[in-house]
């Protein structure tokens, strides 16, 4: 087994994970750095997916499972978004170019997101599998991801002999989760766009890491791991309650403002708070995860909302955490409890 | 008035048309002198269909002393004084402490049902009993669980007719269902607006949300007409626009889910648009921009609705779970059956025109 991109913390787990089933001799792990967790006895190839050598790689090996991780949102370290997208892309082509010269190779899994979707209000609440993207992104991750996609289709169309798998997740969140949505929900003010509260939808590292061991598998009785499919928990948060459980105060801010303000910082080169990133906290996006559950036989552990309380116990406690507001209603109840009759103040709070 | 622009019904059908064409006639004409003519009124009442009848003797009258009782049911603390109002302190407490720790839930289309109960819906009752003392009937013909499509004109400028409808089925249903309506995509770029109309269970009117909705087993409203219906000048009142592509009918038809023909009188008069400022509409993105009477002479002010007296009718369903799985592609069946529905909602509104006393009493 091949797995790219295993320098990030996900890569990491799920090799250390893998290795440990059965029916897998050997994990490769490759990425372009060497990375800084150490990958359990999984062999490490430092090898840039963008080169050739991965095809080398790849006939060397003789893999028959191939994972592709290395589609992410985010540099690792200090790189540009050029380069991201150069991994993402040019990466992918690479890669299916390889697989496609390999005949040992019988599986192949992309870690892809719901990204293709984009958010628009023309949208229908709820995505499945196929819908189609009313305004397809315009750029940055979300248009890799499409682009990425694409790639893969064209690969399947040419070995149909490969069984494709391809899992578009929601946005990943855990304890130790890198995503451009994490660092965004670790800001102490979360600034929000005026008028809307997006509905978010995420999914827990730890299911990420089994869906990506179910796929990587002979699927099992009854199943079938070849295909698209969207992975998410269950149930939606709304952006409000979000920050209400984290415990971090938002900042309405008008559309306009927040796009403005989004490209100063990305030109400032602070953080890639990429347009994207600011119509998904616009407009939110909810896909179905029928397909998943019934059609590749996984259930995820943790819901929606398990998902962010995970997470939020990783993160330090906001400037108004929920336990102080709850302790402060709670002193009024029992304030009103006493002196039965007069109303307490609600405008207080 | 335009007599000659009749809405075309499809006459070779059996449904008691030729009966009925002269008096719609005559109602389109002129709806509102119509309901004080008593002449016209002997002429068009025998006309109304089978079932009608026997609903609208039965509720029309009986349902006012009913009304000022309705309210008191969801607000359990104002006749027992002092328990009652410390219960419901606690409650109010508790609701507070679940919304600033944000432990409550929503669903996937964003519904936020306790919000909507509590809040969004105490803000909607004041100007559904009080202003526009909103009067329901056939409320019966909606079905205690299992999903139903429930189908209205649509009128008023502002889609008011809408949130009305809603508080009407929460309010006045025994079984406490709640509708879920869809609406235009504009509801959705604006503003504050699409959050608001997302936690109050709205969502987007696309045949994929329409069908997930009927799926859970949900009452969806729609209202086909669309922008052409609610933008349409004050003279066409209660003259049904076409119903859209007839996508609902494929919805329902493709989740067995009985139509509900809803008629809807006294929205059109609420903001009675006699003019239409089409290069600012364009400007500012928007399908129409209403002049009415006042607004926007008196600013703000004039956009006040006009206190008419509404009515809302929910017809007899139409089943249509006894097609086959490939009526919902036979566009013939979806044809008429858009043709029906729409006709039985013009009917009961010219009816409920006639029997009007008055736009505002």
């Amino acid at each position: 087994m091949l797995v790219t991109g295993v320098a990030r913390q996900l890569g990491g787990r799920f090799v250390r994970r893998i290795q440990r089933d059965p029916e897998v001799d050997r994990v490769i792990a490759v990425d372009a750095v060497p990375p800084a967790h150490h990958l359990g006895g999984a062999d490490f190839i430092r090898a840039d997916i963008r080169l050739p050598t991965i095809a080398r790689v790849l006939a060397e090996t003789g893999a028959d499972t191939v994972v592709h991780l290395d589609v992410t949102g985010t540099a690792l370290g200090a790189g540009s978004r050029a380069m991201v997208k150069e991994t993402n892309v040019i990466g992918t082509m690479q890669l299916l170019g390889a697989c496609q010269k390999s005949p040992a190779v019988k599986r192949l899994v992309v870690k892809s997101s719901t990204n293709v979707y984009g958010s628009a209000p023309r949208d229908p609440a709820v995505f499945t599998e196929t819908t189609s993207a009313k305004s397809l992104p315009s750029g940055g991750f979300a248009k890799d991801t499409v682009e990425v996609e694409g790639y893969v289709r064209g690969f399947a169309r040419r070995r149909p002999d490969v069984a494709v798998c391809v899992l578009r997740f929601a946005n990943i969140l855990g304890p130790a989760a890198d995503t451009p949505l994490a660092s965004y929900f670790a800001l102490p003010v979360l600034p929000t766009v005026f008028g809307y509260d997006p509905r978010l939808q995420f999914v827990h590292e730890d299911d990420v890491v089994e869906v990506l061991r179910i796929a990587s598998h002979e699927p099992r009785r009854g199943t079938l791991n070849s295909g698209t499919f969207n992975i998410a928990g269950d149930g939606v948060l709304l952006l409000s309650q979000c920050s209400r459980r984290l415990g971090r105060p938002t900042v309405p801010l008008l559309l306009p403002a927040v796009t403005w303000a989004g490209s100063l910082v990305r030109t400032l080169g602070m953080t890639d708070f990429s347009p994207e990133q600011i119509r998904l906290l616009t407009h939110g996006r909810v896909v179905a995860t029928g397909q998943m559950r019934e059609t590749l036989g996984f259930t995820p552990r943790y819901t929606t909302a398990e998902t962010f309380a995970d997470f939020v116990r990783g993160q330090g406690p906001g400037l108004l955490p929920p336990e102080a507001l709850a302790g402060a209603v709670d002193r009024i109840a029992s304030l009103a409890a006493k002196g039965s009759g007069h109303l307490p103040p609600h405008g207080a709070n | 008035m335009a007599d000659a622009k009749v809405i075309p019904f499809d006459d070779d059908r059996s449904r008691g048309g030729a009966a009925a064409r002269p008096a719609r006639r005559r109602g389109v004409g002129r709806p509102r002198a119509g309901s004080d003519d008593p002449g016209e009124l002997g002429e068009v009442q025998p006309l109304p269909g089978r079932a009608r009848v026997r609903e609208d003797g039965r509720v029309s009258r009986a349902q006012e002393p009913e009304e000022p009782e309705k309210p008191q049911d969801p607000r359990p603390g104002a006749g027992g004084q002092g328990a009652g109002l410390e219960r419901r302190v606690a409650a109010g407490l508790a609701f507070l402490r679940r919304r600033l720790t944000g432990d409550y839930d929503v669903d996937d289309f964003g519904y936020d049902e306790e919000l909507t109960d509590q809040v969004l819906m105490s803000l909607l009752r004041p100007v559904y009993e009080k202003y526009f003392r909103v009067e329901v009937k056939g409320i019966e013909n909606i079905p205690a669980k299992g999903g139903a499509l429930i189908v209205a004109n649509h009128s008023g400028t502002l889609p008011l007719d809408g949130l009305m409808m809603q508080v009407a089925v929460h309010d006045q249903h025994p079984a406490d269902r709640h509708l879920r309506l869809l609406a235009a995509d504009l509801v959705f770029v604006l503003p504050v607006v699409n959050e608001l109309a997302r936690k109050l269970g709205h969502t987007l009117a696309c045949a994929e949300d329409a069908e997930r909705l009927l799926a859970q087993g949900e009452l969806v409203g729609v209202m086909p007409e669309g922008f052409k219906g609610i933008g349409k000048p004050f003279g066409e009142r209660y003259k049904l626009q076409r119903f859209g592509r007839g996508g609902f009918v494929s919805t329902a038809l493709r989740q067995g889910a009985p139509i509900i023909p809803c008629s809807i009188v006294g929205a059109e008069e609420i903001y009675p648009m006699i003019g239409n400022a089409k290069t600012l509409a364009r400007l500012l993105g928007f399908p129409y921009f209403p002049l009415t009477p006042t607004f926007p002479w008196l600013g703000p002010l004039g956009a006040v609705p006009l206190p008419t007296k509404w009515t809302i009718q929910f017809g007899e369903p139409i089943p249509t779970d006894g097609y086959p799985p490939e009526a919902a592609e036979d566009p013939m069946l979806m044809f008429n059956l858009t043709d029906q529905v729409r006709e039985q909602i013009q009917h009961t509104l010219y009816k409920l025109l006639v029997q009007r006393r008055s736009v505002f009493f």
